[in-house]
């Protein structure tokens, strides 16, 4: 009915956070992927967009499935469920359950993607045995 | 039908993302994000249908599988429509302006 509405919220708070940090990495001219003696460190605020983007396409694909069953509407109050009180309750318990777990396992398949990273980053790090 | 078409998409774009990776020069990473991030939203869906219809998820009736094609082939497209935009305006070739300065001069 509106779960996607969820995951869109997420996905305004990881934008937001993503610009911010962005800015922060820059001013300590951190911004872009740094070598450090051969190591390379992918700066969060890139990361945070792999989720943000995740995030803003799944949802506005799953918006345009709304669309397409008719629950959204271009005109007020835009979701169809949200004219009749029984409708809302019932788009509200939708939301708070499967708009909320699409959300919790788009951020788990992003921190996942976020820990291997982590681990190619310190393996990157290490340096290469001698050749005998 | 629309996670399966959605996650085909998603796997489609990605190999050719790996194919051309490091370089990106056709943006082919925005469409792994778009179908990959609604292909677990639409996972979850299926999940949650499939908590309530049971067995019965597996046997749709035909012109619901056919809905359900049709829209994720709309999804599909209407992904790859966002993608064009976003090449186009983000030109990384430079092609469009190109363009446009040539028919200037």
């Amino acid at each position: 009915m509106a779960c996607f509405l969820v995951s869109a919220a997420e996905a305004i708070a990881a934008s937001v956070a993503a610009r911010a940090l962005e800015k922060k990495e820059k001013a300590h001219e951190d911004a872009n992927v740094q070598s450090d003696g051969g190591a390379v460190k992918i700066p969060f605020s890139r990361k945070l967009k792999w989720l943000r983007n995740m995030l803003w396409g799944g949802s506005f694909l799953l918006a345009f499935e709304h669309v397409w069953h008719g629950e959204v509407v271009p005109w007020f109050p835009f979701l169809t469920a949200a004219g009749d009180p029984a409708d809302a309750a019932e788009m509200l318990h939708e939301m708070a359950t499967v708009g909320v777990t699409m959300a919790v396992l788009v951020t788990l398949v992003w921190l996942g993607m976020v820990g291997v990273s982590v681990l190619i980053e310190k393996r990157a790090d290490k340096p290469l045995p001698a050749e005998e | 039908m629309t996670l399966l078409t959605t996650v085909f998409a998603a796997i489609i774009c990605t190999i050719i993302w790996y194919k051309n990776a490091p370089k990106d020069e056709m943006k082919v990473g925005i469409l792994c994000w778009m179908f990959w991030g609604a292909s677990i939203m639409w996972l979850v869906d299926a999940i949650f249908e499939y908590a309530e219809l049971k067995e019965e998820y597996f046997s749709p009736a035909p012109a619901d599988m056919l809905n359900d094609l049709f829209l994720g082939l709309s999804v599909v497209a209407l992904g790859l429509i966002i993608w064009l935009i976003i090449l186009l305006i983000k030109d990384p070739k430079g092609v469009v302006k190109t363009a446009l300065l040539k028919k200037k001069g």
